[in-house]
């Protein structure tokens, strides 16, 4: 990270790089701008969502070295070096969908679509510490993301289905 | 919202963060896991015109079980803690109410003495340090570290005996003695949420497995956690025989909650002295479990489980 100045009275950028989806990119970015801002606006990866923008609805949920984080809650300065991995880093080299993102499709865990980034990114993270959950620790798991469409119903049915392709998958390839 | 501009300091050691600290008083802010500190920079109700982040400091990146209990350094994330097996079985309270703290993925973020600090009388871990009696050490430029205690730390709603020129280096929970149990208990409009009222108990019996002392210290009870001592009211008895009526109406009687869109006062007040009751029972229970398990033969008093390094969440 190192300091730039752009004219008198603007404020001090910071050039910072961050390893996103796996490739480096570069940002000059105030201290005070969120990840999730640096990654919509400067790197333009519009698949963060943003919705409360104080920590409580979870759509800004990313991957931060592998542990989802909140975007929102987070300066881009700070994590300057580290490995990011947001919606659009999910989904397999050809395009192919996660075992999440597939069981979303399946199960119809979404409506509208806003929280879903959030959502998989948590649920991604979720399943690889714990890849068969109980009800409870679904439940729990998921607790810090809201979604104002499904009634979670769906989503709670996707953790689960992700879970068991997730376990189809490794078991295929033994 | 967007947080308004601030000078950034980004130092990689304790001494040069304690240095601009003291440069920048009584303007600078202290950043770690940032969970309560950038809600706040975003919708504006701070606005600090310097912000040293300390994410950097390697050194503050520490947890350890030290004889007596465990020391958390100023970088270890609430997840870190919350996992450990040796904090657990040091003082098995403090996994406890993390738990309960917000949502597994600002625990990812969050520092336990970055909650201490922000002192919300609503929140866990302050009223687990005030009921184990535990200690905040603070390190200021140019002057020996100091360490506070519990009740002299929290000295109001989000306010704390920390100077601007001082960073909290580190906190320290006592180890759970034998015969003793924890519990904490609370109840939230949401999972995750600030506890509309709750209560972190512990309990110590004597070798006749009497109640010897009975403590809680009860969350959005006051301005800063609420403390109780209720070895009296338990009058030594077993906890079969203790007078728990008794026990939740002095609770009731020491704690003065406001009221808010949220619940009443009085509604708190009941809450307060229902939950304190429920972590007292279950305290109770896990004390008599201790002890039974200590005359079974099992040392099970925490002594040698090595020093745990919060690797994880270091850059």
């Amino acid at each position: 990270m190192s300091e730039t100045t752009s004219g008198t009275a603007a404020e001090r950028r910071y050039a910072i790089s961050l390893t996103v989806n796996g490739t480096v990119r570069e940002a000059n970015v105030p201290a005070r701008r969120l990840l999730s801002d640096c990654l919509r606006h400067e790197l333009g990866l519009t698949g963060t969502h943003v919705g409360c923008e104080h920590g409580v609805c979870g759509c800004c949920t990313v991957l931060l070295d592998g542990e989802p984080v909140r975007s929102c809650l987070t300066f881009a300065v700070t994590v300057d070096g580290r490995e990011i991995t947001t919606v659009e880093g999910l989904a397999g080299p050809g395009g192919e969908l996660s075992p999440v993102q597939r069981a979303f499709s399946e199960c119809h865990a979404l409506q509208c679509g806003f929280c879903t980034p959030g959502f998989l990114c948590t649920v991604t993270a979720l399943l690889r510490d714990n890849p068969a959950p109980t009800e409870d620790e679904v439940l729990d798991g998921i607790s810090g993301n809201l979604c104002r469409c499904t009634g979670y119903q769906n989503i709670v049915k996707a953790v689960h289905r992700a879970a068991e392709l997730t376990a189809e998958a490794e078991g295929g390839a033994a | 919202m967007k947080p308004s501009p601030f000078d950034y300091h980004a130092p990689r050691e304790l001494g040069e963060a304690l240095e601009v600290l003291f440069g920048t008083a009584p303007y600078g802010k202290i950043l770690a896991g940032g969970q309560s500190l950038i809600p706040m920079l975003n919708m504006r109700l701070a606005a600090p015109s310097h912000l040293v982040d300390i994410n950097r400091v390697a050194e503050l990146d520490t947890l350890s079980v030290e004889p007596g209990g465990v020391r958390v350094g100023a970088l270890a994330r609430h997840a870190v803690v919350e996992r450990s097996p040796a904090v657990a079985a040091v003082q098995p309270l403090l996994p406890a109410a993390l738990r309960l703290v917000a949502h597994p993925v600002i625990r990812n973020r969050g520092t336990v003495v970055g909650s201490l600090v922000h002192a919300d009388p609503s929140a866990e871990l302050p009223a687990v340090l005030a009921v184990l009696g535990g200690s905040v050490r603070l390190a200021r430029h140019g002057a020996p570290v100091r360490e506070v205690a519990a009740e002299a730390f929290f000295t109001g709603p989000l306010e704390s005996a920390i100077e601007p020129d001082e960073l909290a280096v580190s906190a320290f929970f006592p180890a759970l003695p034998p015969r003793a149990g924890t519990a904490f208990r609370e109840v939230a409009r949401r999972h995750g949420d600030y506890a509309m009222a709750g209560a972190a108990a512990v309990v110590t019996l004597d070798e006749d497995l009497r109640i010897a002392s009975a403590k809680v210290a009860c969350v959005s009870a006051g301005p800063v956690p609420v403390v109780i001592d209720l070895s009296e009211v338990c009058a030594r008895r077993p906890a079969a025989s203790a007078d728990w009526e008794a026990v939740a109406a002095a609770v009731r009687d020491a704690v003065d909650p406001d009221e808010d869109i949220h619940a009443t006062a009085h509604y708190r007040r009941h809450l307060a002295g229902v939950l304190a009751e429920r972590a007292l029972r279950v305290a109770a229970a896990e004390a008599q479990r201790a002890a039974a398990g200590a005359v079974a033969g099992g040392v099970d008093g925490g002594g040698d489980h090595g020093v745990n390094g919060a690797g994880e969440g270091s850059e």
